[in-house]
């Protein structure tokens, strides 16, 4: 589609109210944390404006690299599962009458209105030893006898996966709506099965909108910290953790801004390489 | 026997029947058009044939193996959607190759058979295109080819030249009649178009309401249409109430019709069409006395509506058999009984 390029300043005037809110809400706090992260820290809980970059190279360290792979192994872990699950439940979903779509919705959007608190504690119920899943297995003879299956990993990704399933979900809704459904019935007239068509046409026509939500969800777990917290153990903590940490208990700004500041820039990096690689590929085809 | 037959095949979506029971044989080889207004069961039909529906009951049967519960994937067809259908991710290279691709042929096959299509449907050089880059009628022509690429058994298509222009559709209609031809290909095509249907099919299948009205060949259908809604519904036609006289003699319009017969010797309907009602002079013998009331100069075909005691009647005449006529003029309708068709009312 075409449109026309705003030519008089009038024209520009529908984005003042979003541009002040952007700006009131978003660009200034983010100034004030990158100026906050180059401040000399106080010992005692404060700081004052300086210029110096200890924070920066306080982060330069082994651990701190070992907890920004994993929290970014993570987030990729969770995108992955999450658009794994996502696109064939939601092509499922499409696929049935209005009102089973609602009811899905309804329950969907639900889970959305739980806090993360919630989440994570129910999670960390259904997962014990004492009143969890395990129980009921053992009770159909199929395990011995009740583990606990947190804190873990497996206990993070899975409540991880479960928090941002419903945004997945919302995301590719559209997007799998208006997807031509005789496109996969000239799939199947021209030999493929029901399943090869979903790979070879439904999969590769939706590749844009794919691509998108993996971002969305990698970003969105990425700033996850109280499930790593409730259902992991300390080598599960991601950065988020830790600059909450800092923030909170440690009274380190400076630190923690300097944290935050570090972990967006990365983010940002990988957006870029994905957003390039992707429109690489488009382009080659 | 070879060819597709359709045993009372029915299909229900709830309480209505959208397809009623229909039997059809269609021999090997044959071009069918399925022709009826919107909503007659013809798209259902032939996703029934195409095993993207399932019927609710009866049989479809290709070369006399029943194929009613065979998926889709598993019966050699080629389909042409009215949307086209071609994906929108590969070229028209990729588009023409995927049934083979998919089946994990060669890529030397692939491309050979990929370059005699396109020679085929004229678009030699055009494999590396993306099909967002074509025009309409050459979309066309793609998803035809991608159709055949496996050598079907059956080619359907549904509405297929639908969303082409009138210039291009005609040329397309005789394309598509020719190709038929030349690959002997058993064919069925859904459409609304009864231009479309009669350019090209050796078998129009007249249906509505679920149910076939008339399976003939195009004459036969124009010249001889089973009932009053095939007569309507194909080309334009004059549908004359007729009633027999005490004497046994065919009456329409106040004017006895010699030769013409009722069944049974009661009500019928006469269907004429336009180019077979002759106007002569008022009060000839045998005439029905009416009034022109309009005049429909289109150049090449002159229409002249007649008015006949309320009812009007359409007559089509070149200019120059008569260069006569005029509004409010008195005229005589004859109506020949070896053009009449007479219909159960």
């Amino acid at each position: 589609m075409r449109r026309e390029k705003p030519a008089t300043l009038a024209d520009y005037a529908p984005l003042a109210f979003p541009a002040i809110m952007l700006s009131v809400f978003f660009v200034i706090p983010f100034g004030t944390m990158i100026a906050v992260s180059f401040f000399q820290r106080q010992q005692g809980g404060f700081y004052t404006p300086a210029f110096v970059f200890d924070n920066y190279e306080r982060f330069l360290s082994l651990f701190f690299a070992h907890v920004l792979g994993f929290s970014l192994m993570l987030a990729v872990m969770v995108a992955v599962c999450c658009v794994a699950i996502g696109v064939p439940f939601t092509y499922m979903l499409t696929r049935m009458s209005r009102r089973a779509q609602i009811a899905w919705m309804v329950a969907l959007l639900s889970v959305l209105s739980l806090s993360e608190v919630i989440i994570g504690f129910a999670w960390s119920t259904l997962l014990s030893r004492t009143a969890g899943i395990t129980n009921l297995l053992v009770a159909i003879g199929l395990m011995e006898k009740a583990v606990a299956l947190s804190p873990g990993f497996p206990a993070v990704l899975t409540a991880m996966v479960y928090q941002a399933l419903p945004y997945t979900i919302l995301v590719l809704y559209p997007a799998l709506v208006r997807l031509d459904p005789t496109l996969t019935e000239a799939a199947r007239t021209l030999g493929a099965s029901p399943l090869k068509a979903f790979f070879t046409v439904v999969l590769p026509a939706l590749r844009t909108t794919i691509l998108a939500t993996l971002i969305m969800v990698f970003i969105f777990a990425l700033g996850s910290y109280l499930l790593p917290q409730i259902l992991g153990r300390p080598q599960h903590w991601t950065l988020s953790v830790l600059i909450t940490d800092q923030a909170i208990y440690q009274s380190n700004m400076p630190f923690a801004a300097a944290m935050a500041v570090f972990l967006v820039l990365v983010t940002l990096g990988m957006v870029t390489l994905t957003l390039f690689a992707g429109r690489k590929r488009e382009a080659a085809i | 026997m070879s060819g597709l037959t359709l045993d009372t095949v029915r299909k229900d979506f709830g309480h209505f029947t959208a397809v009623n029971d229909v039997r059809l044989s269609v021999p090997h080889g044959t071009f069918v058009c399925m022709l009826g207004p919107s909503g007659c069961g013809k798209t259902t039909l032939l996703r029934m044939i195409a095993g993207l529906d399932l019927p609710t009951s009866g049989a479809i049967l290709l070369d006399g193996e029943d194929i009613t519960k065979v998926p889709t994937h598993k019966r050699n067809l080629g389909m042409v959607f009215q949307s086209l259908a071609l994906f929108p991710h590969l070229t028209v290279g990729e588009n023409i190759a995927y049934p083979l691709r998919i089946r994990g042929a060669p890529r030397e096959e692939q491309k050979k058979r990929v370059d005699e299509l396109l020679a085929m449907i004229h678009l030699s050089g055009y494999a590396d295109r993306p099909v967002a880059k074509l025009s309409g009628g050459q979309r066309q022509r793609v998803a035809i080819a991608r159709a055949l690429t496996r050598s079907p058994k059956l080619f359907l298509l549904d509405e297929p030249l639908s969303a082409l222009d009138a210039k291009l559709r005609e040329a397309m209609q005789v394309e598509l009649r020719q190709l038929q031809q030349q690959l002997g290909i058993t064919t069925i095509v859904v459409t609304h178009d009864q231009r479309e249907a009669m350019t090209m099919a050796d078998t129009v299948v007249v249906m509505n309401k679920g149910e076939i009205r008339q399976a003939a060949s195009p004459m036969e259908i124009y010249r001889r249409p089973a009932d009053t809604f095939v007569a309507d519904f194909i080309g334009s036609t004059n549908l004359i109430d007729m009633d027999t006289d005490g004497a046994g003699r065919a009456v329409a319009l106040g004017q006895a019709i010699p030769g013409l017969k009722a069944p049974g010797g009661g009500k019928a309907v006469i269907s004429v069409r336009p180019e077979d009602v002759q106007l002569t002079a008022p009060g000839s013998e045998g005439a029905i006395a009416g009034t022109v009331t309009f005049v429909r100069d289109l150049g090449g075909t002159i229409e002249t509506f007649v008015d006949c005691a309320g009812k009007q009647i359409i007559a089509v005449s070149t200019p120059r058999a008569r260069p006569d006529v005029a509004v409010g003029q008195p005229v005589g309708v004859v109506l020949d009984p070896s053009v009449c068709v007479v219909l159960a009312r």
